[in-house]
């Protein structure tokens, strides 16, 4: 059975806007998008004006945040993720390949694309959102699994 | 100096992750499923990012360029074609099988669940075949 969480307008919407915040730094200083994607392919695949070691930076940065979190506020985080591991790889290489080949994921397209009124980003928000609205639907109301 | 900012800046959206509640794939899940017990949050996540970002980018954009570098690097891209649709449907049929996108998967190897060793490896070599796909 799928675990219930509890609604947190406040905290999700302040959170929301430090990753505002994160999107705007970095185009203030570098002029450059806050897409996760985008960063993990200019790492793994540098090419021309990639700046490996930024992205590389960033994603440092997001990789010791929960341990700076644990440290300064002395809470624990809690999470629940699947514990299905074929599933896990089959997930992470379709948001992987799908993100990159689509040009972005929701950072890139969600949230900065969005606040430039992308066209391409509001298309491509638009069919993730759909499919994984369905893909949630099929694997939990229609065979009834899930957590 | 840039590189810096870029630390500080993934530090900053790490945090916004954890504290909005999106490091949680469970929340996540539960935002894509409006028939069964439906948590709104994750709206409320975009909504905030949103918010900020355009104001902040229209403010930044009266600017010749940025601080720190000689120009904006923004997507060049402009058609609306089948690699967008294609690679944004996959990434849905990836995202709401177990609710973790880049970011908070990222974020998530530090709380070291078992599936996200395999998640993250695999999430990598997605994003390398694609970059080397998208390249060739």
């Amino acid at each position: 059975m799928p675990i219930e969480t509890e609604f947190t307008p406040i905290a999700s919407a302040l959170g929301g806007a430090l990753i505002g915040c994160s999107a705007v730094i970095l185009m203030l200083m570098g002029g450059r998008i806050a897409g996760i994607s985008g960063m993990l392919s200019r790492m793994l695949l540098p090419g021309r004006d990639s700046k490996p070691v930024q992205a590389l930076a960033f994603v440092v940065g997001l990789i010791v945040a929960p341990f700076v979190w644990t440290a300064v506020s002395g809470s624990a985080i809690s999470q629940t993720v699947t514990d299905n591991l074929p599933l896990a790889a089959i997930a992470g290489l379709l948001v992987g390949f799908g993100a990159v080949y689509g040009g972005g994921c929701t950072s890139g397209h969600g949230v900065c694309g969005l606040s430039r009124v992308s066209p391409r980003s509001i298309v491509a928000t638009t069919v993730f959102m759909a499919v994984a609205f369905a893909v949630v639907f099929i694997v939990r109301h229609v065979i009834g699994a899930g957590q | 100096m840039i590189v810096l900012v870029n630390l500080l800046a993934g530090l900053v959206f790490g945090f916004g992750l954890l504290l909005s509640g999106m490091a949680n794939p469970a929340k996540v899940l539960n935002f894509l499923d409006i028939a069964g017990h439906w948590d709104p949050s994750l709206a409320f996540v975009m909504g905030g990012a949103v918010i900020i970002t355009a104001i902040g980018y229209r403010l930044i954009f009266r600017r010749p360029k940025p601080l720190l570098d000689e120009s904006f690097h923004l997507p060049t891209a402009r058609q609306i074609d089948g690699k967008l649709v294609l690679g944004a449907a996959l990434f849905g049929i990836g995202w709401g099988l177990v609710g973790l996108c880049p970011g908070p998967a990222l974020v998530s190897i530090a709380l070291a669940s078992p599936a996200i060793f395999i998640f993250v490896p695999a999430m990598l070599i997605g994003v390398a075949l694609a970059s080397w796909l998208k390249r060739a």
